[in-house]
């Protein structure tokens, strides 16, 4: 498949080299075309979210309110903190124009005059970059007043965050660009009808929105045969972990995650044995090595294997990988990047990590498989936000999948055993 | 107080949204930038500026982990420990950081050179063990490389 979201061109980052390429021709085109018929042709593409839950881009926009005095809002998602995720920044880097000129297209599509775009805080450096592609945009007329002379106007604003996972939690977002702490809300209301201020807001990836222009490029049609069979497009996937050649990769959805690990990013080191993966972020469920055989990186793929794409972060464990270590800096993130309005979460993830100390430690009890499965179950569907979620997952899949590396580490006796006893 | 540039900027950005107070996270940033840290003084003149109550920027300042509570050395050195950096030995890189530095994380060396922390994904886990030092990120680091980046950085 041809490069579109990080194609191999030198400079593309640049207004220039990205015009000379036929860049901003589908802004031009969405501008003469309906509004809605912009959304029509996203929501055919069937087009889903690059930001964790696989949710249909066009469905969402639809949700917008059709008539409504307020101001509306839309949020561009570049938050990009969950561990082993690192596809957003590609893009900053290597092609912020694309990115604009979808975010410009949605606004057009949805008929809003102002989009924050949300990056974290650690990302100064790529915000710096992103700020002079959106200062060029502003230059040439591609964003601002009356663009291109449609007669549509619209503003794009940068917004640094300061250190927050939470934050890339949509109403979390949402919240602290109000400049508030990042507490996620209850919903519903869902953003469509009461977002920013109050105002219908849509919340979009970077990488989502960055597909917009390519789906008008090639319609919807084309699209749809890209990939996998309901989960279509070209989608960045990073490897990092046990791999000789880490890095995003760009590639169509339902690649064997075989092919992923030993095409993409070069096999394992060693010739080693895959013990373990998580195929996308951090809190996605862990599989076991012997398992990945045949399955694709698709929303149904993973979903049969009992997982799920994420934000496309693949991270591979070899044969030497202590698992339970894995799951207890996991646990530790997820403890630590809690916001505390709920209890489940901000106590429970604290027990999970306090009980998972003890089996790093070797010092776990009999029943602490049970107790630690069960905290991670009373988190589960009990929170306000899917951080809770996101935090019980990798420990009940853990446990599910590797029971026996916990079992190794419970002590039976009242003598507690080092590992070089066990 | 504030540079009058970063003044002059506060009210620039004000004109983005329909209230002054979302400018409270970009204006902390610039007393940060301008002092090291932000101060009991910093907060006050923050929310002076954009008429939120000081225990509420207080309440914002303590929420994100990026604004420096206290002072820190001239060198603020991040290193991911998290999963994808984990697999790649970054315990190595911080025990040698620790024992060049004769600091423990969490801890500033004695001539405020260096402040060490260990930090949760930077979002290059594609190039792990990595860190952070201000704003610049090293990545695909080993023992020698980071030896190379303090010596410099000395
Ligand atoms: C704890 C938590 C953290 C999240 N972090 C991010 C993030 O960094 N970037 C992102 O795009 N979505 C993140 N999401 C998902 C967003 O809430 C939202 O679903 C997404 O931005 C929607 O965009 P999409 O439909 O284009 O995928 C996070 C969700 C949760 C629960
Ligand atoms: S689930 Fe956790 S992170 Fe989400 S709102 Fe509740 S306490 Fe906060
Ligand atoms: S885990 Fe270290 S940068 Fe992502």
């Amino acid at each position: 498949m041809e490069k579109m979201l990080l194609p191999d061109i030198p400079d593309y980052h640049k207004i220039d080299v990205y015009e000379s390429h036929g860049g901003y021709a589908m802004l031009r085109k969405a501008l003469k075309m309906k509004p809605e018929e912009v959304t029509d042709e996203v929501k055919k593409s069937n087009l889903r979210g690059r930001g964790g839950a696989c949710f249909p881009t066009g469905l969402k926009w639809t949700f917008m309110p059709k008539k409504n005095d307020k101001p509306r809002y839309l949020c561009v998602n570049g938050d990009e903190s969950e561990p082993g995720t690192f596809k957003d920044r590609q893009i900053f880097e290597f092609n912020p124009h694309l990115m604009i000129e979808g975010t410009i297209i949605a606004c057009y599509a949805m008929g809003i005059k102002t989009a924050y775009l949300y990056i974290r805080g650690e990302y100064n450096n790529w915000i710096k970059m992103v700020q002079k592609a959106v200062d060029d945009g502003y230059a040439k007329g591609y964003i601002g007043e009356n663009i291109l002379g449609s007669g549509f106007s619209t503003n794009l604003y940068l917004y640094r965050g300061a250190g927050a996972y939470i934050c890339g939690e949509e109403s979390a977002l949402m919240n602290s660009l109000e400049g508030d702490r990042g507490y996620p809300r209850v919903k519903p209301p869902f953003p469509a009808q009461y977002g920013l201020w109050g105002c219908p807001t849509t919340i979009n990836n970077v990488e989502t929105i960055s597909n917009v222009p390519l789906i008008l490029k090639m319609g919807w049609e084309a699209y749809t045969k890209i990939g996998a069979t309901k989960h279509h497009g070209p989608i960045l996937i990073g490897v990092s972990g046990h791999v000789n050649t880490p890095g995003v990769f760009e590639m169509p959805t339902g690649v064997l995650l075989t092919d992923i690990i030993y095409k993409y990013a070069g096999g394992v080191p060693g010739e080693r044995r895959i013990k373990a993966i998580i195929p996308g972020g951090s809190s996605t469920m862990i599989m076991r090595g012997e398992t990945i055989e045949g399955v694709t990186m698709d929303a149904d793929g993973l979903k049969a294997a009992g997982s799920s794409v994420g934000t496309g972060g693949l991270i591979v464990m070899d044969e030497t990988t202590d698992l339970i270590k894995v799951i207890t800096r996991i646990t530790k993130f997820y403890y630590h990047e809690s916001c505390g309005q709920c209890t489940p979460c901000r106590e429970g993830t604290g027990w999970m990590f306090k009980i998972l100390k003890r089996f790093e430690n070797y010092e776990a009890r009999e029943g602490d498989i049970e107790l630690l499965l069960d905290v991670a179950n009373n988190i589960e569907g009990n929170t306000i936000c899917a951080l809770g979620d996101a935090a019980a997952w990798p420990v009940q899949s853990m446990i599910k999948r590797f029971r026996d590396e916990f079992e190794k580490r419970i002590v039976k006796s009242s003598v507690s055993m080092s590992p070089a006893l066990a | 107080m504030l540079s009058e540039k970063s003044l002059q900027r506060i009210e620039e950005l004000k004109k983005r949204y329909p209230s002054q107070r979302p400018v409270v996270l970009e204006a902390l940033w610039m007393w940060q930038e301008e002092h090291g840290w932000v101060s009991d003084e910093g907060m006050k003149v923050v929310g002076g500026l954009l008429g939120i109550p000081a225990h509420e920027v207080l309440g914002i300042v303590t929420f994100y982990t990026m604004y420096n509570r206290k002072p820190v050395g001239k060198h603020k050195i991040e290193v991911c420990t998290n999963v994808s950096c984990m697999l790649r030995n970054s315990e190595r890189i911080l025990k040698r950081i620790e024992d060049s530095l004769s600091i423990h994380v969490g801890e500033t060396t004695p001539d405020n050179q260096f402040t060490l922390v260990e930090a949760e994904c930077l979002g290059s886990c594609g190039t792990a063990p990595m860190m952070q030092i201000g704003d610049e990120y090293y990545e695909n680091l080993d023992e020698n490389k980071v030896d190379t980046i303090l010596r410099e950085l000395k």
